[in-house]
């Protein structure tokens, strides 16, 4: 059944609010996705009934609140195609994750000379914890580089790869829209014995998501730009490789005894979750998985081609060569975000004028400062889309455009 | 909040037809670079400065018609005057920001004693902001306000620079 924005629209009720005489017009879901009520309502329930430390207490609510903390690990170990839900690590968000394959895999396997390769299209998040790395164990990096097309350019992989013993690479750019062929870049990964993280930030909230079929070793999500509550996110790796690496975190909850002189690691996952986790938050994430797959992940992204075809097409006939959105030319072939240039006009000032009519899009580098020095630009403007979002958003960032040049020129 | 507060005409017009916009052979001028972080917008300022004065000023890098104006207008309200008329200049327009940024952050660096409030320090009370006071429609865009102060730092420091080399 094919995806009803109208009916999808009255589940979020920060949508129903008005900016002037005109509706929120929220273009930002690539920076984080609004919430709808069946999430909010689950926290809230949560809460109202059975909150207490997971994993601890024999009385009924607590004996409640591990099942529900479990169960959503359940749902998105299932969710993202995982063998086994001890694969799925709760983590605050996909920096954490990263954070925690650099500094738990990281310091064990690298050393002075060893080379991490990554994409010229990574977010921070994928580049300052190798950047730490290179500073403290001496690593090199090296980066595959993306071609005037957008696409990442693999034509010298091979000689990239050599004495690389991990690649990571996003599943999908958050500036660009790419989603490049990571499982290609995995299975040369592998090839020559290194190991390969994909960051999945703004892939999972858009695509059915097969870890198995993805290639990888690592992939890591976040809650909040998939309806989500903020706060938490997954790591998932492969269950070998998580046996065999340290805890990332020391504290309660990743120990099995803890003696004067040392301590005992608990199984997975919980050796890499120390402290108490999210709980709620890991309900908000299990009542958002329910969510999606209501709708279903294959139209969820059927929905992000037609209107991001929509998107393009018109916005290209309304506003010519005013207008310039980076990124791939096929809808088909990226994701539903849309970076832009417009007459000149700075991207703060453009967000700010835009943010008069009510529509909220994105200004600055993306965290991907690398990547913007690529394209020759100190920032950019950004649409991006989801659930939510349909014509009449396509429509009304357009006339704000318009309204932009107006006031500008 | 209407959005003529913020861009006013002068503003545009200075956005538009920025004065002062270059470079100069450095050395002899004072070459200095600033950074905002959150927007990378950049600005580098050149100053020629001879017998305690600022002769010169020319400024290039890039950013948002906040900052492009307001960098605009300091070089057009800077350039002839000398460094102690150039510092309290500074201060008055850093104490026109300045209650905002402080409540912001609480930037030790956004006013001197008794500037907190907004108002200017005693000896600088004659100080003519002029075109410049189109800006005070910043402060109510709290997230812009670095923006428009950004040059005036890098002055600052290119002033800094200057006397004690």
């Amino acid at each position: 059944m094919a995806l009803d924005t109208a009916v999808v629209k009255k589940d979020f009720p920060i949508l129903h609010q008005q900016v002037g005489e005109r509706p929120l017009v929220f273009l930002d879901s690539a920076a984080s996705s609004q919430k709808p009520q069946a999430v909010l309502d689950a926290m809230q329930h949560y809460y109202e009934t059975t909150h207490a430390n997971v994993h601890r207490g024999v009385y009924a609510i607590a004996e409640r609140a591990t099942a529900m903390f479990e169960e959503a690990r359940t749902k998105a170990a299932s969710f993202i195609g995982a063998q086994a839900s001890r694969e799925v690590l709760f983590t605050k968000n996909v920096t954490e994750g990263i954070n925690l394959v650099a500094n738990s895999w990281g310091r064990s396997n690298l050393g002075p000379g060893d080379v991490v390769l990554l994409t010229e299209i990574e977010h921070h998040a994928n580049l300052v914890p190798w950047l730490m790395l290179k500073d403290q164990l001496g690593i090199e990096l090296r980066y595959i580089p993306v071609g005037d097309d957008s696409q990442l350019d693999l034509t010298d992989l091979d000689r990239l790869l050599d004495g690389v013993k991990l690649v990571g690479v996003t599943a999908l750019s958050n500036v660009l829209g790419t989603i490049p062929p990571v499982r290609r870049i995995a299975d040369a990964a592998h090839a020559v014995g290194a190991v390969c993280l994909a960051d999945g930030a703004q892939y999972t909230p858009h695509m059915a998501t097969d870890v198995v079929e993805l290639g990888v070793d690592f992939f890591g999500f976040t809650a909040h730009k998939m309806l989500g509550p903020t706060g938490i996110g997954v790591l998932w790796g492969r269950e070998e490789l998580l046996e065999a690496m340290p805890p990332f975190l020391g504290g309660g909850e990743m120990i099995r005894d803890v003696r004067p002189d040392g301590f005992t690691p608990n199984e997975l996952p919980w050796k890499f979750e120390a402290g108490t986790p999210p709980i709620a938050e890991a309900v908000g994430l299990g009542a958002a998985i329910d969510y999606l797959e209501a709708l279903g992940m294959d139209e969820v992204r059927r929905h992000e081609v037609e209107l991001t075809t929509y998107a393009l097409t018109t916005l290209a006939e309304r506003h010519g060569d005013d207008l310039t959105i980076y990124g791939p030319a096929e809808a088909s072939e990226r994701g539903g975000v849309l970076s832009f240039a417009y007459k000149g006009v700075h991207p703060h000032d453009l967000s700010q004028v835009l943010d008069q009519w009510g529509v909220c899009v994105r200004a600055g580098h993306h965290c991907a400062k690398p990547l913007m020095r690529r394209l020759g630009v100190g920032a950019t403007a950004r649409a991006s889309f989801y659930v939510y979002n349909d014509e009449s958003d396509v429509d009304a960032l357009s006339e704000a455009l318009t309204k932009t040049s107006d006031f500008f020129f | 909040m209407p959005l003529e507060d913020l861009y006013r005409e002068i503003i545009l017009d200075h956005y538009r037809s920025p004065r002062n916009r270059g470079e100069l052979p450095s050395p002899p001028a004072h070459r200095v670079e600033g950074y905002n972080p959150l927007c990378g917008d950049e600005v580098v300022v050149f100053l020629d400065v001879e017998a305690g004065r600022v002769t010169d000023l020319r400024w290039a890098g890039q950013g948002c018609s906040i900052s492009q104006s307001s960098t605009s207008m300091m070089s057009a309200v800077i350039k002839g005057k000398t460094l102690a008329e150039s510092r309290a200049v500074i201060r008055a327009f850093k104490g026109l920001m300045s209650i905002h940024e402080h409540h912001l952050d609480g930037d030790p660096d956004s006013g001197d004693p008794g500037n907190g409030d907004g108002e200017m320090a005693a000896t600088d009370a004659e100080v003519k902001l002029g075109d410049l006071e189109a800006l005070q429609g910043v402060v109510k865009f709290p997230v812009r306000i670095k923006c428009a102060t950004l040059s005036w730092n890098t002055l600052q420091q290119g002033l800094d620079e200057v006397a004690t080399s």
